[in-house]
């Protein structure tokens, strides 16, 4: 399956990506080709056959709801590129 | 000191013929000296480092040294080190300082092994050459032209090159065992969740799986029993028991049942490779091994199901990088879309943001069953040609990659000839067994590894063959000279 532009724009917005026109191009025809790679699958037949998830059909283990480390705040907070009294800062969301 | 094995260096240190803090400071002036022609490190972490081998002297000293007390080795830089720098190969964490330690990093501090530094790799571990560094490609110790392989070239271009005598690797669609091919090392990709992922940075979590790359499958056994283990902090680590791996090392293969997987061995096939791959067998056989014809009539499939579900499960754990809580933040961004958006397009490489791309599309509405759902219905194809085959045979073996080390460059603009080189390791990692390289010869004084496949959690199996074989062949006792040709360590005189 070939992709345009369009495409890849609209991919892009989706991945939070920002692609600059001059690169749209080459994002269109690579990821084309890896698709075309991956519509390899569609010959095969899998009617009935359960789609695998985890190599051994294990679900997610639960734990109990317990606090079960320290609170690290100060040391999350250290390696964050913007923060202010302990908390992360981000550009203004409303006005 | 370059070329001991970590058996060698533990029983060194046992002996009092050096401390710790010897030969980590040894070892730390040689990658100093060394490296520039490799580029194998990201980072060096030597104040940590000859705090760790201080303890271990005192342990030693104490009498309550394991054997991998002292014994210095190094991460790939996917797994999180607690106050050193680990960035993933990524622009987007090369200032991010871990506040924690990954478990199988805090097993080997426990275990008194000293982490000297961090290992150059793909990008966020997405590739097969060692090319997509943020912090440049990383030369092949055998062959200064060549690749060292991927995505844990640096651990092994770092061992093979001496720098180190054992380093960390991770392995998703290869990535422990093609390096390790590439560079003339035993490496091993164990069985899904036979180690924990906590605290390595997560590519596709269905399929990462961490293990040892050594010199020696005796000194793979060890490391992995310092790495594996039932963890809490992994949702799907197992648990399972975890045997001694070194325990089954000398048992005799008389009797065992080897697959050859008619797929393995296709036109793809490099024929000097494949002349490689033979020898080593016949040689297995000769050990008192049986050969059986088997097929896994899916393998072509793993390339393209692999590559749906590995770029879709790395598109949701990259969206975790989002210029807030840590790492790279674009300058002045105007709003938070703006900073999500071109944060993650400063900080991500090309070829992570094209994997991004591809694992969006692939989940995106519409698209999903056609897509993922689809790949993980073939996934099970996978797994059952796996499950029938090794009901008739104890092992599978076949080449690791379809050729020795290619040339830096020669791939890297064409990412689906990239991932073509794949076809063979890829449907482990689908089917979760274990697998593993071992050193088997070499085309044109690049190395070829022979790969031991095996079923759930036959780790130990694996070892053991590897280690039957390595008694009677002497391809990995042989070291890279500067000039890319095979020397044996007793020419050199190591």
């Amino acid at each position: 399956m070939a992709l345009e532009n369009a495409d890849i724009e609209k991919i892009a917005i989706l991945a939070r990506l920002q692609v600059i026109n001059s690169e749209t191009n080459d994002y269109a025809n690579s990821i084309s080709s890896i698709l075309s790679l991956i519509d390899q699958m569609q010959q095969v037949d899998t009617d009935g056959v359960e789609p695998l998830s985890n190599p051994h059909d294990a679900t997610q283990r639960l734990r109990k709801d317990e606090v079960t480390c320290d609170n690290q705040r100060e040391a999350f907070i250290a390696i964050a590129p913007a923060t202010e009294d302990g908390l992360y800062l981000v550009p203004k969301v409303l006005d | 000191m370059t070329n001991k094995t970590l058996v060698q260096i533990s029983k060194d240190l046992a002996a009092g013929e050096y401390s710790s803090r010897e030969i980590t400071q040894d070892i730390i002036a040689d990658i100093k000296a060394r490296d520039s022609i490799y580029n194998s490190f990201i980072s060096l972490s030597e104040d940590l480092a000859l705090t760790q081998a201080d303890a271990a002297d005192a342990r030693l000293t104490a009498g309550t040294a394991d054997i991998l007390t002292g014994v210095p080795f190094a991460h790939k830089d996917l797994f999180c080190t607690q106050g050193q720098v680990t960035t993933a190969a990524s622009k987007m964490l090369a200032n991010f300082v871990p506040p924690y330690e990954s478990t199988v990093g805090q097993r080997l501090l426990s275990a008194g092994a000293v982490c000297v530094g961090k290992t150059n790799m793909d990008e966020f571990a997405m590739g097969s050459s060692n090319e997509s560094s943020f912090f440049g490609a990383v030369k092949n110790p055998w062959d200064l032209n060549a690749v060292p392989g991927g995505s844990s070239g640096g651990s092994a271009a770092a061992v093979a090159a001496g720098l180190v005598p054992a380093a960390t690797g991770t392995d998703t669609g290869g990535s422990i065992r093609q390096p390790a091919s590439f560079c003339n090392l035993t490496g091993i990709k164990p069985t899904y969740g036979r180690v924990s992922r906590f605290g390595i940075i997560a590519y596709a979590s269905s399929l990462d799986q961490a293990g040892p790359m050594c010199q020696t499958a005796e000194d793979a056994a060890i490391m992995l029993n310092a790495m594996a283990g039932f963890d809490e902090l992994d949702s799907t680590s197992v648990q399972q028991e975890t045997p001694d791996f070194t325990a089954d090392l000398n048992l005799p293969l008389q009797g065992l049942k080897i697959g050859l997987p008619k797929e393995f061995f296709g036109s793809g096939l490099n024929p000097q490779v494949a002349e490689c791959i033979m020898n080593a067998v016949k040689q297995i056989e000769g050990l008192g091994a049986q050969i059986i014809d088997i097929s896994l009539p899916n393998l072509e499939l793993s390339i393209p199901a692999y590559y749906v579900i590995a770029p879709s499960e790395a598109s949701s754990n990259l969206s975790r990088f989002d210029g807030v809580r840590y790492g790279y933040r674009c300058d002045q961004p105007e709003d938070l879309m703006d900073l999500y958006c071109r944060t993650r397009a400063e900080g991500f490489g090309t070829e992570v943001k094209r994997r991004i791309m591809v694992g969006t599309y692939a989940l995106s509405e519409g698209y999903y069953d056609a897509y993922y759902l689809k790949a993980q219905r073939i996934r099970r194809l996978i797994k059952d040609d796996f499950t029938r085959a090794l009901s008739q045979v104890d092992v599978i073996m076949g080449p690791v990659a379809p050729t020795p080390a290619f040339d830096l460059g020669s791939n890297s603009k064409d990412p689906v000839a990239m991932y073509l080189e794949d076809i063979y390791t890829l449907s482990a990692n689908m089917a979760g067994i274990p697998a593993m390289s071992t050193p088997a010869g070499f085309v044109n004084g690049r190395p070829v590894g022979l790969q031991i496949m095996g079923n759930y959690f036959a780790e130990a199996k694996l070892l053991n063959i590897a280690h039957q074989y390595q008694q009677v062949t002497d391809w990995h006792l042989q070291i890279p000279t500067s000039k890319g040709m095979p020397v044996s360590n007793e020419e050199k005189g190591a």
